[in-house]
């Protein structure tokens, strides 16, 4: 390493905030007029895309004061709407880690022939519409579908109830826990796991106390994001759902549904539960960026 | 376990490590049953429609103007989320400024916000009546109900790949390279797009692709804006869902297919490019 | 024009970290100066002062008579090598050669003929003809060290800066390309200046070598000056390996404890000191004046040479001699050692 640089490249790795690369600006680098401008160009394009959504939702939820705001999330399609959220994330999120530790655990420690396929496999929900991760299922189990007769016949109910949602839920989210897991399983490599081997650990417990370990705040990340998305996920629910009241409705359906009903306020009420949903998702996921920045810093290319 | 018992083949890299048969087998089953046999299912209905009936549906007016607005609006809104999430970028990773942290933090709000809340804001906001609706009403422009409003949904959910793609490489390629041209007597300019820029194509172009994959997808955040007025503002995704509501599940099938086909295509082509300039390049 | 390069009591400062303290010194025209410290010595910081790439806090640096901060980075006409090359990895070869001529102002700049001779020509002086059309993915540590240097000869620099030019490489390469880099100095006659934190390498290239030592220079002179009269104590440590024997010097000998071991030294450094002897200063006699009495402890064999440790009683270390010839003595032999060159340093 070059001596005397420590202020310049130690600030691309280092969390602390002041240390901002500083020296080469002063010398390559944009006028100040250029700067300001380029950053108000992206503040604006940034408050008008992102930040006026965000703040409509908090403003139009409170149209109608802190009793209609109540209200509208008490009432019992609202409350079986939130239960419903909760049970089919329940559901699709402990699927979702399962397969996607034990694929990044194939992927990442292995070398065997079609893995490339594999992980273009496993991408793919991210390159289908919602609206068709909803539709396949139709078309598999609906009372027109391929094994719609055999369901019925049997009194199976998949499409129009939970079944569906918990499947469109879990194809929509399939790929983010592996995603999350498998740059970050490579970066690692293998050599503590054979370590433990060759002490004598047995392989599960070497799953359990080496390999988890190591990559739990990427699990936990992946968690993070599978879990955000299944609870707001819309359109592969809205096709396999029916939007039964009270019975098929998810949050993000209720909301569809009040909003069409031009019960405006109190959709923006139930909407604003889920952008609180994903304020605390991004700031968890900002926090673990900045505390845990080098140990998924790999897993950042999205 | 499994991996251990197993002798080493020909398809697969001897390893000390056990558990290739339990993972590789948990991956598939579930991959199968979950994504592939569904996927297979759409694809065999389709096929049953029969060829004429598959081209009357692709080609009736309804089902082109859908295709025509997604796609084409995709591209729209990925082109300029390539452009300002570029200039985005450019400015988290190189300028200080209070509230850097903040918004580099807020860049990621469209993956985590639902689409729908997104969508019944968006709407509320665009149109006639909403903050910004109401400023462009007297300059006669209208954004909701329109395809415009669609664009402005589209926008909103491809505004994250793009930035993230783009930071990290971004962030390697400051520094020695930019003073090494302006030594050998490059103007700004000229270091900023023959220098800096040209690296970071490969992932501006991956991040452009995400976008607009998303993109084309793309349905709760886009109904609520978009008035979803036949052959104008009517997306691809939507004319799915009606279909299924008239339990028209082939021309829904086909709709589908079409949708993944043009789709897949475009991510093929990209990555192919991708690969070839890698080759290049070597490891960017 | 005497002087190519004048630094001018140089200061500068990062945050909290004081990375050059009053530094001056002249370079010579064709002349090639290696920057020689341990990291966080500042040299780096010196050689990116030199290019313009880091303000100086207080002093200036002067190109012949002009003082840098008058002239744009173009304008300094600055060859500058990086340590990990920095070419640009999205052009040929032969378009990061041609960047710094095609970056000129339309009027300067060379009809794209004339570069493409100017890029064949230094293809050949950097010996890599035919490799015009790879790109820098394709190509060899040892080849892309010799594109950069091309890149930043073809635009006929003032000045040729390069920064651990060898760091990068591994050993076989380093030793091939130092031969050739001071051959190709001797013909081009570049006023260069190298930064390296290898002493051997600062002393094999080097017309003169200048040591720094946090943010300090602590000497400067020819390889043979600083190597057998070091100024400071860091400078002989830094050079090469040394034993270190207390000593009072009286008049002009350096007595350890009551026996008189070295002679000849400067009548003004009476009192305690720290006399430093090279391994290779040190040889066995059979007897005589000023010689030392030891045993030999251990006999190692370092490449060519054969190395003996000898203890001596009063010094806690056992001193360290290069043996050259085959003749060796036994380990546990008693011997005597005469000191052939030393350099004192008072440690009062």
């Amino acid at each position: 390493m070059s001596d005397a640089t420590l202020p310049r490249h130690d600030a691309a790795a280092a969390p602390a905030p002041a240390a901002k690369p500083q020296s080469a600006r002063s010398v390559v680098g944009e006028s100040p007029i250029i700067q300001a401008a380029l950053i108000t160009v992206s503040l604006a394009f940034l408050l008008l895309f992102l930040l006026l959504p965000l703040i409509t939702v908090f403003v139009e939820a409170g149209a109608r004061g802190w009793s209609g705001y109540r209200e509208a999330i008490t009432e019992p399609d609202a409350v079986s709407a939130i239960r419903l959220t909760l049970l089919v994330a329940a559901i699709a999120v402990p699927f979702n880690v399962v397969v996607g530790v034990a694929a990044a655990w194939a992927i990442a420690k292995f070398e065997f022939r079609g893995k490339n396929l594999l992980i273009s496999l496993i991408d793919l929900p991210f390159s289908v519409s919602p609206v068709i991760s909803g539709l396949v299922y139709v078309l598999l189990f609906g009372a027109q579908g391929y094994l719609g007769p055999f369901l019925r016949a049997n009194g199976i109910e998949i499409i129009f109830a939970l079944p569906g949602l918990v499947l469109a839920t879990i194809f929509v989210t399939f790929p983010f826990v592996a995603r999350e897991l498998i740059p970050h399983m490579q970066a690692i490599g293998s050599t503590d796991e054979e370590a433990a081997l060759t002490l004598g650990a047995s392989p599960w417990r070497v799953f359990f106390s080496i390999t988890l370990p190591n990559v739990k705040w990427s699990l936990f990340y992946g968690v993070l994001l599978c879990n955000a998305r299944a609870m707001g996920e819309f359109g592969a629910v809205a096709v396999v759902s029916g939007k039964i009241r009270g019975l098929t409705n998810t949050m993000p359906l209720h909301v569809e549904i009040l909003y069409n009903e031009y019960m405006s306020a109190a959709a923006f009420a139930v909407a604003s539960l889920l952008a609180g949903l994903a304020l605390v998702t991004l700031a968890l996921k900002a926090l673990l960026e900045w505390r845990y920045g080098d140990a998924i810093a790999a897993s950042r290319r999205h | 376990m499994a991996g251990r018992a197993a002798a080493p083949s020909a398809w697969r890299r001897p390893s000390v490590l056990p558990g290739l048969g339990l993972s590789l087998g948990i991956t598939l089953t579930a991959l199968s049953l979950v994504v592939l046999i569904p996927l297979a299912a759409l694809f065999i209905k389709a096929a049953s429609a029969g060829p004429a009936e598959i081209w009357a549906i692709a080609t009736s007016p309804r089902t082109l103007a859908a295709l025509r607005l997604s796609f084409l609006g995709a591209l729209f809104a990925a082109c300029i989320n390539a452009a300002f999430g570029l200039i985005l970028a450019w400015v988290l990773v190189r300028y200080d400024f209070p509230g850097r942290r903040l918004i580099d933090a807020a860049v990621d709000l469209p993956f985590a916000l639902p689409t729908a809340v997104a969508g019944i804001a968006l709407a509320a906001i665009y149109a006639p009546n909403g903050w910004v609706g109401a400023l462009l009403a007297p300059l006669d422009i209208k954004v909701a109900y329109t395809p415009l409003g669609v664009m402005v949904a589209l926008i909103f959910i491809g505004l994250p790949f793009v930035v993230r793609m783009v930071q990290p490489v971004l962030e390697e390629a400051q520094g020695d390279i930019e003073e090494a041209a302006a030594l050998l007597g490059a103007s700004r300019l000229r270091t900023i797009f023959q220098v800096i820029l040209p690296p970071v194509l490969p992932a501006l172009l991956t991040g452009f692709v995400l976008a607009f994959a998303r993109a084309v997808g793309e349905y709760g955040s886009v109904i609520f804006i978009a008035g979803n007025i036949p052959m104008l503002s009517e997306i691809a995704p939507l004319l799915i869902v009606i279909k299924l509501e008239q339990f028209d599940y082939a021309g829904a099938a086909v709709i589908a297919t079409l949708m993944l086909l043009l789709s897949f295509a475009l991510i093929l082509l990209v990555n192919l490019i991708q690969a070839r300039a890698r080759r290049r390049l070597g490891d960017v | 024009m005497t002087v190519a390069v004048t630094i001018e009591s140089i200061d500068k400062r990062f945050l909290a970290f004081q990375a050059l303290r009053n530094v001056s010194l002249d370079i010579q025209p064709g002349e090639l100066v290696a920057l020689l410290g341990p990291s966080g010595s500042g040299k780096t910081t010196l050689l990116r002062l030199i290019a313009g790439l880091e303000q100086a806090d207080a002093g200036r640096v002067l190109f012949g008579d002009t003082d840098t901060r008058d002239l744009s980075l173009r304008d300094r006409r600055i060859g500058f090598v990086f340590q990990h090359y920095a070419l640009f990895k999205t052009m040929t070869v032969a378009d990061n050669i041609a960047f710094g001529l095609r970056s000129r102002p339309r009027a300067e700049r060379p009809d794209s003929a004339e570069i493409k001779r100017r890029v064949q020509a230094l293809l050949e002086l950097v010996q890599l003809p035919g490799l015009e059309r790879r790109y820098p993915s394709q190509l060899s540590g040892g080849q892309r060290q010799r594109v950069a240097l091309a890149r930043a000869l073809a635009i006929e620099p003032q000045v040729l800066l390069l920064d651990e030019p060898f760091g990068a490489l591994d050993a076989r390469i380093r030793k091939d390309l130092r031969a050739w880099l001071r051959d190709l100095h001797s013909r081009t006659g570049h006023t260069t200046v190298f930064v390296t934190h290898d002493q051997e390498e600062a002393l094999e290239l080097a017309d003169r070598v200048a040591i720094l030592h946090e943010g300090k220079l602590e000497q400067v002179g020819t390889p043979d000056d600083v190597y057998d009269h070091p100024a400071t104590p860091f400078v002989c440590e830094f050079l090469g390996e040394a034993n270190r024997l207390p000593v009072r010097i009286v008049g002009s000998q350096a007595f350890l404890d009551d026996r008189p071991v070295l002679g000849g030294l400067s009548q003004n450094q009476s009192g305690a000191a720290a006399l430093y002897v090279r391994p290779h200063h040190l040889k066995f006699v059979d007897d005589g004046p000023l010689s030392i009495p030891g045993v030999v402890e251990e006999l190692r064999r370092t490449g060519p040479l054969r190395r003996a440790e000898i203890a001596v009683s009063g010094l806690t270390k056992r001193l360290a001699l290069d043996l050259t010839s085959q003749v060796a003595p036994a380990i546990g032999e008693r011997v005597r050692v005469k000191i052939t060159h030393a350099t004192a340093f008072a440690t009062a």
